[in-house]
Order: C-alpha cells, then structure tokens, then sequence
C-alpha cells in the first residue's frame, strides 16, 4: 500500500516482532531437545520424541523428548540426591541461587516473551508485558521467603521431592509459581510442562544451568500423559503439584489418594462476571476483553459467564459488539494483535463443537464481521446472549474465546445465578456503589472477587473453594503450595 | 494539528512565520519521496491570541488554512462574562474562522452544571458561524467524572469541539484523560446523532506520542476521529518531530532539527 493510500484508510500494517534471538536458542540445540536431569541434557531412554508446532502458524518448532518411567525415575532420583545438600544449604544460600534466576530470566526477558508467543500462540505484547515480568517477579518474591525461613516460618520443614505438572496456558508462569516456592522452602523438583508448550521450561533449564544451580535441584522432563502419570505415581515423590484440567485433577487425587503423598490441585472454572445497572458500562467493556479475550480466553478464571442486569443488558451487549468488531486477531508475534492463536488443534475443536452445542441449543450467538487469518489454529471472539443456565455452555468450560451472557433481574438473583456452578475459581463484581460491591462480594462462593477489574494477578494462589481445600495465611500460603 | 503560537513574546514576525510554516508543515523533498507532494499537506488551523489575528489573516492569505483564536480571558477565564463575549466577537470580526474558549473552573469546582451550560451557550451564541473549541483545563479539574460530565454540558451546550488544556496549567493533555472525555463523545452521539471533534492540547510534543493518541481515537471513536474535522492536536513543537521521523523514514537516518525549516 502506498503511503497516500494509508494515510486515506488509516488501516493499521503489521508489526513483527523479530524472533531472531529464539531461533538461535532453538537451533543451538540442532532443534532436539534432549531431557534436563541432574543437570544435564540426558536423551531419553526410549529414544522417542515428538513434534512441537507453533499454533500461529502451524510451522514446526523443534522436536521434544518423551520421557518414560526410566527416565521420570533417574529424575526423581537425581532431586532425591539432591535434596539433603539443598536443605542444608540454608535460606539465605538458596535467595542467592533464587535472586540469580530472577535476574537471568530478565536479562532474557524478550527471548522468554518471543519463545512463548511462538510456542504457545498467545500475542507478543501478553508475554512480553504479562508473563515474563511476572516469572521474573516471583523468583524474586520467593528469593525473599528464603531468606525470611528461618525467622518467620521457623517450624517449616520442606516436604521432599515435588513433581510438578503444569498447563499450557501460561507455560513458564505456571513454572514459576510451581519451581520458585518450592526450592526457596528447600523442596527439589521434577517438572513436566504441558506437551504443547515445552520450550520455555528448557529455556529455563539453561538458565539453571547458567546460574550454577546445584544438579538435580531442577529436573525438566517432557513428555504427554503417561509421562505426568510416571511422575504422579512414583513412590519417592512427596507431593504432586497440578495446574490443569478437572478431569486430570480428579486422576490425580484418585491415584495418590492414601499413599501419603500431598497434593495441590488447580483446576477448572466457569467464573461468573456480574454486572450491575450502576456500573461504567465502558469499563465493563474492556473488563469483559481482559476477562475472556486475555489469552484466547484460555484462563482456568476466565469471566466467561457474564451476568448482566436486565435494564442494562441490551446497551451492554451492542457495546461488547462493537468492541469486538475491533478487536484483532492474528499472528502472536505481531505487536499490535488483540487475539493470538488456540494452542492446538485439538483445543481448537473443542471450541467449535461446545460453541456447535450452544447454537444448537438455541442460544444466539455472534461473531464479529471480519475473519481469521487461513494458516494458523484461530478462532474469532464470540457472544452468545440470552443463554439460559440449563444450556451446555452456561455449565461446561469453553477454555476459549467464548463468552456467554444471560441478565438478571434481582441481586439476589445474581447472587444465586453466580453460584450456579460446579466450580468456584474466581468472579467479578462490577457497579459504581461500594455498598453494593461489599454486599454481594461474600455472597458470591468463589476463592477469589474481583471488584470493578479483572484477572489481577500478584504472587498469591488461586483458590477453588469447591476443589481445592488449601488455605494458610496469604503469602506464607503460597509458599507451602507450590 | 492546530499549530500553535501562544506567548506573551509573540509578534507580528514569528506569527507570520507560522503561518508560512503551517502552509509548507513539512520538507518537500520529503513529501515527494512519499508520493506526498500533491496531497495538498498542511496544518488543520493556526492558533494565536487575539491580537495577533489581523498578521495570521495577512500571512495566510490564498490558503485554506482557518485561524483559531484562543478567547474568553485564555488561559485561566478568570473575566467576567461580558467581556468573554466581546472578546470572542471581535475576534470573530477580525477574521478568527475558530475560536478556542476557556471555561470557568470554579463552575465545574462547584458542579454549577447549569451555570456552566449557560455560559458555553452563551459563548456559542457570540461564535455565530465561527467554530467553537471548548477547552475544560482538565489538569485543574480534580476528578474523571467531573471531566465527564464537563465534557457532556460542553457538548450539550453547542460545542464543536472538546479540548482537554490551554497548555498552561502544570497537567495538560494525558491518555486517561482522554479516554474520558471522547467516551462522553460517543455517549453524546449515541443520544443524539451529533459528532463532537475532540482537540488534546499541550504537553504533546513527540511522533510517538500522536501516535498513541491517533491509535485510542481509531479504537475509541473510529475513522471519522482521525480527520481534521473532528481531531486537531494543539501543539507548537509536535511538528519538528513528525518532521524528523519522517526523514528517518525516507532516508533511515534521523535529523539534527536545523535542517528543518523552523516555524
């Protein structure tokens, strides 16, 4: 297009950011990447490997090793070895080691940011604003516990060897909330990042590897389902921790149930998003953009049940449309991209066919007028409005970009609308009257409410009242469940 | 972009060589690298004190370009009512085809909204065809309703345009701001069917930041927000820098600001 042309359509052009520096991380290890045990690359012993694909482009990324019961055994043995020097090290040695990372992660800040885009989907501007920094700011966080032990959580004692299975929705956020508590409380791990999205944590590796971290403190271990199911069933481990899905959870606490084993367990949700008549319906708006469109609205506490008063319902829906209308979707590793790609094409169809499920229930459903890009697994925003809660996708999880809206007539229909629910992550209260938000807030059965915002992070747990019974005292909490 | 001189040093020679610059606002040869050359690229408006009218109708002579005055007691309003309107008919008759107003603060202070109204479409009245920008000072306004709801009395009240600063309070022109006061534009075109023109106004001096700006009214209030008709910067310095950027385009290497004719 020509400049005169432009400066007639004002239509905004693409903005890459350049991917030069993971491509060299990617090729330095020749595109195959072996196992991180006892601080070594070690290739897996059933000589299998799998592909992994960039979502964005469906380009091929590098190829993964699979780790099978052998190799989850010589990992578990490597963080059992390494345990009792690492707790004898004490607090203040571990912050050392915990501060080291922080700082190296920042230092790789925008490798970590473009590696995630390209592996996971999600836009560049989410992982270089979002979860990078948060990463960095964790270990940090966790350093300061260290070196905190011994005076302010004198009678902790750590729990041993913890294997740690994580999503794929925030890859090397959900590392870091599980890896940087755990080792400041003296813990050695074994994690397994989701198959999807592997390449960070082995970025990660390298950077444990960089900082002297002593060997087998840190063991990376890919792989899919039978891998995470070696892991959870070894005998040596002392506690599973897992971000994930329900279904998977409920595996979990059903095979470590009476071995002695601790568990945490995050899972699902179906987080309602209240909207009262007093609220700034603008601010609603782009609240509802950060509460499902975040990440594709691949969020374990997505506000993707909108529940909205009636005498507002019809001018908050033809805003939220319009907003939609220029919302952008497209490659993650464009700057200026709203929406970037569903993780897989499994993933994928589950989306289309829960979204299928709802349309055939007579919901209406509305997508914006423009298309996604051809190559690449994208899917568009969708509303779906007069939903009934009886239908499938007022009950089910979408984990995808898919928000459903029903109105309410009464707060205290809210209230029983919100708590409709088999889950209880998180929810959000949105009106301009504090009374109103300090009166529905403790009503609402979630572990988490936000007030006038949405998806708000800092270093402190998710909380499923109905799944999950975990509760300390908030900081303290976080590190004993990591 | 209204280019804009607004100094008690200002004189009949550096208006006039505003103007000569707000006709040629950027470097020819500049212009014909981008295919630029005939687009017919020239500055939204000049915006001078009153005095300095008659030099600006003098120097602009043959072009198109419309002079805005900044009026009512600019910058701080602090005059009675009357001579708001006098000041804004004589510079009407001097030949302002625009004219900037201040209104009084102490009316948003104490949310004396009917007051307010009175007073805009008073001014309004004075304006007779010229084109009103109203300006709310934002920066002595304490908090985003009360911008708000400034911004929608202002509209209510006949204004062409909204405008966030006169450029001389400690806190012009800012992205929150803004995002107030052109979501109260869409509000009133949503109750109306009337398009209000919005004008950031002092403290935006880099590419960088028009940018930003551009973007929120392509996002908030869509193209329509991107023509001058309905979006002016009032900005003095802003142009050097689009200027330099747009070198850095056509050669790859930024400027020294000398060798860019001044303004």
């Amino acid at each position: 297009m020509s400049i005169k042309e432009i400066y007639q359509t004002m239509e905004y052009g693409p903005a890459p950011e350049s991917n030069k520096e993971s491509v060299a991380f990617l090729d330095s290890h020749k595109r195959k990447f072996s196992l991180f045990i006892n601080g070594k690359w070690t290739k897996p012993s059933s000589g299998e490997y799998f592909e992994s694909f960039s979502p964005a482009t469906t380009q091929k990324l590098a190829q993964i090793a699979e780790a099978n019961e052998k190799d989850v055994d010589d990992a578990v043995k490597a963080a059992k070895k390494a345990l009792k020097p690492w707790v004898e090290l004490g607090g203040h040695s571990r912050a050392r080691y915990l501060y080291a990372i922080a700082r190296q992660i920042q230092k790789h800040s925008r490798n970590f940011a473009v590696l995630e885009s390209m592996d996971n989907g999600k836009p560049i501007r989410e992982t270089r604003d979002i979860d990078i920094p948060l990463v960095a700011r964790h270990f940090y966080h966790h350093a300061g516990w260290a070196q905190l032990m011994d005076t302010e959580m004198k009678d902790y004692k750590e729990i041993g060897v913890i294997g740690q299975i994580i999503p794929w929705n925030f890859p090397m956020l959900m590392l870091a909330w599980k890896i940087a508590p755990a080792l400041a409380m003296g813990n050695t791990v074994v994690l397994k990042p989701a198959e999807f999205t592997s390449l960070t944590a082995l970025l990660f590796a390298d950077i444990c590897k960089q900082v002297g971290l002593p060997d087998g403190v840190v063991n990376i271990i890919t792989g899919h389902g039978g891998t995470g199911a070696a892991l959870v069933n070894h005998p040596d481990v002392s506690k599973i921790a897992f971000t994930g899905s329900t279904e998977v959870g409920k595996i979990i606490r059903r095979a470590t149930a009476g071995t002695g084993k601790k568990i945490s367990l995050e899972l699902g949700g179906k987080s309602p998003f209240i909207v009262f008549e007093d609220a700034d319906l603008d601010s609603v708006v782009e609240g509802i953009v950060d509460a499902i469109w975040f990440n594709q609205g691949q969020v374990c506490c997505a506000g993707s049940r909108l529940l909205v008063q009636e005498s507002v319902a019809e001018k908050l829906y033809s805003k939220i449309r319009a907003r939609m209308e220029t919302l952008r979707v497209g490659d993650s590793l464009d700057k200026s991209v709203d929406i970037g790609a569903i993780v897989a094409p499994i993933q994928l169809k589950t989306i289309e066919d829960l979204v299928q499920k709802g349309k055939d229930d007579g919901n209406i459903c509305w997508q914006p007028s423009w298309t996604c890009p051809k190559e690449g697994y994208f899917y568009p925003p969708t509303l779906f409005t007069n939903v009934s809660p009886s239908s499938i996708i007022a009950q089910e999880e979408i984990f995808g970009p898919v928000l459903v809206a029903m109105s309410f007539r009464s707060h205290s229909e809210a209230v029983k609308l919100a708590n409709n629910t088999r889950y209880g992550l998180a929810s959000s209260i949105w009106t301009e009257n504090i009374n109103l938000a300090l009166d529905i807030a403790p009503q609402i059965k979630a572990g988490t409410v936000w007030i006038n915002c949405s998806n708000v992070f800092d270093r402190r747990d998710l909380v499923d009242i109905e799944s999950q019974v975990m509760v300390e005292k908030a900081a303290k909490r976080a590190c004993t469940n990591m | 972009m209204d280019l804009t001189t607004l100094a008690g040093d200002d004189t009949r020679g550096n208006v006039v060589r505003l103007c000569a610059k707000a006709a040629n606002p950027v470097r020819k040869d500049l212009l014909e690298a981008m295919g630029m050359a005939d687009a017919g690229i020239t500055t939204g408006a000049v915006c001078v004190y009153h005095n300095l009218i008659p030099y600006a109708v003098e120097a602009l002579k043959g072009t198109n370009i419309p002079i805005a005055a900044v009026s009512t007691g600019f910058p701080a309003g602090q005059i009675s009512l009357p001579e708001k309107l006098k000041e804004i008919e004589l510079s009407v008759a001097s030949g302002a085809k625009e004219i900037d107003i201040v209104i009084s603060r102490t009316l948003v202070l104490q949310s004396d909204w009917k007051a307010l109204y009175d007073e805009i479409a008073a001014c309004r009245k004075a304006c007779g065809e010229a084109h009103m920008k109203t300006i709310l000072a934002t920066g002595e306004i304490p908090t985003f309703t009360k911008v708000a709801k400034a911004s929608m009395v202002a509209m209510m009240a006949g204004s062409d345009f909204i405008k966030t600063s006169t450029g001389k309070e400690s806190v012009n022109a800012t992205l929150p701001v803004t995002l107030v006061m052109v979501r109260m534009i869409r509000e009133y075109l949503e109750l109306t069917g009337y398009k209000v023109g919005y004008k950031p106004a002092g403290g935006i001096a880099k590419a960088k930041d028009a940018l930003n700006y551009l973007i929120l009214m392509k996002e908030e209030l869509g193209h329509d927000w991107l023509q001058p008709d309905l979006f002016r910067f009032g900005a003095s310095s802003l142009l050097g820098d689009i200027e330099r950027q747009l070198e850095h385009y056509v050669t790859g290497r930024y400027s020294a600001s000398y060798r860019h004719p001044m303004a």
